[in-house]
């Protein structure tokens, strides 16, 4: 360009607004709120999950209200313990189970559709780096943790104070129903369980469908599973084996140290804590699994490269 | 230091050349217009300096590195790289309390007075707006940051001709202030003619044409010939020729405007005959090319 007699005659004349100075931190709370804004099932689907146990649990009571409690304060205490517990167990795992699940498609989603409704150009037109943008990301799955952990203690609280109410009404001793239920001790459990398994176990299962989603022009979902399946069994054909796919499997079921479901009928997968396992849990077993720390790694690694794949990602 | 030093700058899709080593310098204080047919390179330029897209060659954008450091570059550049990226699921509140979280130049006061003389409402989502109004949007939160360089690329494509000139019009008149460089490439020669300090014509990732405004008004000449002096005007090296009202318009680059007064009626080219010359040139030097190596 030429540089010609209009241009820059009152360059010097014309004082810049000081910028207002905005830390790293800021950066990073406002890409998570605007991730909240824009996924609001993040909050609303654990929200009407506890709705539904909540309703659930209501049915239940009205629809047999003094007799089921009879009948289940004249058990044996082993069988009595089992029978008060189970609502608390479901509405837990329901919970759990949904703020799961609503985090893998979260994260699926994540990258792929800024891309789908071209707004990552918008994204991309503020001073924000691919890296916050990813880890933004990447924490929403630790929000609907925490989320939920809030949630499943408000909602296993107003169970308790509901059946007091019934049990008081019928007359009976509310102890029974108290001790058996010791809310403070099974969230702390919950809390344990969401922190060793949904946040550290499986970070990697998250990074991987975030780097799927930076990466995957169509079909992210596609190719976040048929990958893994071709590999279990290109190995089964090939060589026999099924070290991959019991890798994965592992990946998902977690090691033996935090396995905790011992009630009936829950599993640890489906997001399960029996109140009755505290015996089970085993923090330094846990933390001094390789497993844990590899996939770790693994984790920090795919976070890295999906926001690398960003940087120069466009529209689809 | 200029604004934009691009050296060598080349970048290719596969086998498809989209950039071939454009050299490049954007002075501070310039509104410089690319103009190119479809598919010349035009939004490759800009994506390579906008760092959202890896290249070959030297490029600087305010001493900056775009590719490296994009989001440092985006505290002083601001772009509308397309209409409609505003995502949609947003509420015109939330855009203005996410950029003023993230912006540090963004001037929230002054967003609000350009939404002001708007129809549009605080609480309405992106979606619900017309493609107008979610231009005027984006153009609200853009002029509400103290940037440096504004790049455009086709803003104000598809929509009709009212936001068209309104766009430009708060462009000039709200935003420019000669501190600040503007990067314009559009298709729509015309309407942004008139804002321009320079003009740039890029065609199969080569810049072809490189002027200022200035340059132009001076050095190019178009005449209507009268019709008995048709071989007279040809005799003095026509750049292009085309017909119209009947009667033969020359284009001439660097000829005496006393030389041509006689010949018929003289005025300065629009830029879009002056992109029509220039690529049919192109077209006809890439011929003689093509033909001499066939031969």
């Amino acid at each position: 360009m030429n540089t010609l007699s209009n241009s820059m005659p009152e360059s010097s004349a014309n004082p810049q607004i000081a910028p207002t100075v905005i830390s790293p931190a800021r950066r990073m709370y406002w890409s998570i709120r605007r991730e909240l804004w824009e996924n609001r099932s993040i909050y609303i689907a654990p929200l009407a999950a506890a709705a539904v146990t909540v309703v659930a649990f209501l049915i239940g009571m009205i629809a047999l209200p003094g007799h089921r409690m009879r009948t289940v304060m004249a058990l044996n205490p082993a069988r009595q313990r089992a029978q008060i517990i189970l609502p608390y167990d479901i509405a837990a795992a329901l919970i759990m189970a949904t703020a799961f699940f609503v985090g893998l498609y979260y994260c699926l989603d994540a990258l792929h559709g800024e891309r789908r409704d071209r707004s990552i150009l918008f994204w991309k037109s503020l001073p924000v780096s691919d890296l916050t943008t990813v880890l933004s990301k990447a924490s929403i799955p630790l929000a609907l943790m925490l989320f939920s952990f809030v949630l499943t203690f408000v909602t296993q609280f107003i169970m308790l104070l509901l059946s007091s109410a019934v049990v008081l009404a019928e007359g009976l001793n509310v102890a029974t129903l108290w001790t058996n239920v010791s809310l403070f001790r099974s969230s702390l459990m919950l809390l344990y369980h969401l922190v060793t398994v949904h946040a550290l176990w499986y970070a990697p299962i998250y990074a991987w469908l975030l780097l799927v989603s930076a990466w995957a022009r169509r079909a992210p979902f596609l190719w976040a599973v048929l990958p893994p399946l071709a590999i279990s069994a290109v190995e089964k054909i090939a060589f026999n084996t099924t070290h991959f796919a019991s890798w994965v499997a592992y990946r998902f079921s977690g090691p033996e140290a935090f396995n905790v479901s011992s009630s009936p009928g829950l599993s640890a997968q489906a997001g399960g804590v029996s109140m009755t396992a505290m015996a089970s849990l085993d923090p330094e077993k846990f933390f001094s699994t390789p497993g844990l720390w590899i996939g770790l790694i693994v984790a920090a690694a795919l976070l890295f490269a999906a926001a690398q794949l960003r940087r120069y990602r466009g529209p689809i | 230091m200029a604004c934009i030093e691009a050296r060598g700058l080349r970048k290719s899709f596969g086998t498809t050349i989209a950039l071939d080593g454009i050299d490049l310098r954007v002075e501070d204080g310039r509104i410089l217009g690319i103009i190119g047919p479809n598919g010349a390179g035009k939004t490759t330029a800009l994506n390579a300096i906008l760092g959202l897209t890896p290249y070959q060659g030297e490029l600087r954008v305010l001493g900056r590195d775009p590719s490296a450091e994009r989001d440092q570059l985006m505290r002083d550049v601001c772009f509308i790289a397309d209409v409609a990226v505003l995502p949609r699921w947003m509420r015109v509140s939330q855009a203005l309390d996410y950029v003023a979280g993230v912006h540090p130049r963004f001037d929230r006061a002054k967003a609000e007075g350009f939404l002001a003389r708007t129809t549009i409402k605080r609480g309405s989502k992106i979606r619900e707006l017309s493609k107008g109004m979610v231009t005027q949007l984006h153009l609200a939160l853009i002029m509400a940051i103290d940037a440096k360089l504004l790049v455009l690329d086709e803003p104000t494509l598809g929509l009709d001709i009212l936001y068209r000139k309104q766009f430009y019009d708060s462009l000039l008149t709200d935003y420019f202030d000669r501190n600040r460089t503007i990067v314009v490439a559009t298709h729509q020669v015309d309407e942004i003619q008139h804002v321009l300090t320079d003009v740039m014509f890029i065609d199969r990732g080569r810049i072809v044409f490189d002027c200022s405004m200035e340059e132009v008004e001076s050095r190019y000449l178009e005449v209507m010939v009268n019709p008995e002096q048709v071989a007279a005007a040809r005799a003095l090296k026509p750049m292009h020729e085309r017909q119209g009202f009947g009667r033969s318009i020359l284009l001439f680059d660097r000829v005496e405007r006393q030389q041509l007064t006689a010949l018929g009626e003289v005025r300065t080219p629009s830029v879009a005959d002056l992109f029509v010359a220039v690529m049919e040139d192109q077209a006809g030097q890439a011929r003689a090319k093509y033909e001499g190596v066939a031969r």
